[in-house]
């Protein structure tokens, strides 16, 4: 567990230095709006989730708008809904407890790494739970050290840093290829994103791009007849979980 | 001085409402993925979603990236694939993006 936890924070360490870069930004915003370092670790470490984080900061005005805020994290990270689910097959077999205490530390950025590594077959809730460890980790030391000294960089854009989210998944999107019969859900998920993102506030486009691209191929067996998907001896699986091969 | 800033309640009620809000979809999520049918349209469904979810993170972002970011994505893409490296991907995509700002 320990080894997988530390190949997990390794493949994570190269976005980590933009997750930290944000975080000094996030740190510095949180400074001007009064807000404490114990209260901005308080939240770095029970709510993790950097856009969260942005908005409820960016709301941050006395008196609190503790429900709309709410409201505003809950719509946002809505897509922890699907990465959650998508994360059922890497957890199979695993107790209630050792879900309950990974899934805390799951971001967009450690579940895109393992999802890459999953796909080759080696990757293990371990690895997963290392990269959480140590997103969190730069993300609070990133945000404490905005907030004591200001933006580490005030200017993200100028030096591609915001490029650097684009990059990485891009290059994890590129191991999740399975082949042609991807072209046409990810085409899909492509331009609704695009679309969504564009007329829709938040996150929304990541869940509509995502159920959206992912219904087509679950499309064919609504249209056939239920007698058809009966006949159909139930599929194995094509890419066995492995899981625990390795302690 | 005390009425200009937020009191210790409602802070920490803001941030208790939204860590419990983000953990609760987190663990959810995973639940409710274990109930769902494991078969047919939902098995095909839950196997493309990985790669979809991860295409809808980064598409507006290089379509927003107008030329340069669908080149550099494309370069990311293409060096991802032959060396399999993300940590050089990143870096060649950064610094198409970086050098291009900096000229165009």
């Amino acid at each position: 567990m320990i080894e997988e936890m530390r190949r997990g924070a390794l493949a994570n360490l190269p976005v980590g230095a933009s997750v930290a870069a944000y975080g000094s930004v996030l740190g510095m915003l949180a400074a001007q709006k009064g807000l404490t370092w114990l209260q901005l670790l308080v939240m770095n470490l029970s709510v993790f989730a950097g856009s969260a984080q942005f908005v409820m900061v960016e709301m941050w005005a006395p008196p609190l708008p503790v429900v709309e805020m709410t409201l505003a994290v809950l719509i946002i990270n809505m897509r922890y809904l699907l990465i959650g689910a998508s994360l059922d097959p890497l957890f199979q077999g695993k107790s209630l407890a050792h879900k309950a205490g990974i899934m805390h530390l799951v971001a967009d950025e450690n579940w895109a790494v393992t999802m890459a590594a999953y796909r080759h077959g080696d990757a293990t809730t371990g690895f997963l739970l290392g990269g959480g460890i140590c997103l969190c980790s730069v993300w609070s030391m990133g945000t404490l050290l905005g907030h004591q000294l200001g933006a580490l960089v005030v200017h993200p854009e100028r030096f591609a840093l915001d490029f650097a989210f684009v990059a990485v998944f891009t290059a994890l999107t590129v191991s999740m290829w399975r082949g042609k019969s991807d072209i046409v859900p990810w085409a899909t998920a492509a331009i609704l994103a695009v679309v969504a993102e564009r007329w829709l506030p938040g996150k929304w486009y990541i869940v509509i791009g995502g159920i959206g691209g992912a219904s087509i191929p679950a499309l064919p067996s609504v249209f056939k007849s239920r007698k058809e998907v009966h006949a159909t001896p139930p599929e194995t699986a094509s890419v066995r979980p492995i899981t625990e091969k390795t302690k | 001085m005390t009425f200009a800033t937020p009191s210790d309640l409602t802070i920490a009620m803001a941030i208790a409402g939204a860590a419990l809000a983000t953990y609760s979809l987190r663990l959810g999520g995973l639940l409710l993925a274990e109930r769902l049918p494991k078969n047919g349209g939902f098995k095909r469904f839950m196997e493309t979603l990985p790669g979809t979810i991860l295409l809808s993170l980064v598409a507006p972002g290089i379509f927003s990236a107008g030329m340069l970011g669908g080149v550099a994505a494309l370069t990311t893409a293409l060096c991802a694939w032959k060396t399999n490296n993300l940590l050089l991907a990143m870096i060649v995509g950064m610094a198409i993006v970086a050098v291009g700002r900096l000229l165009l």
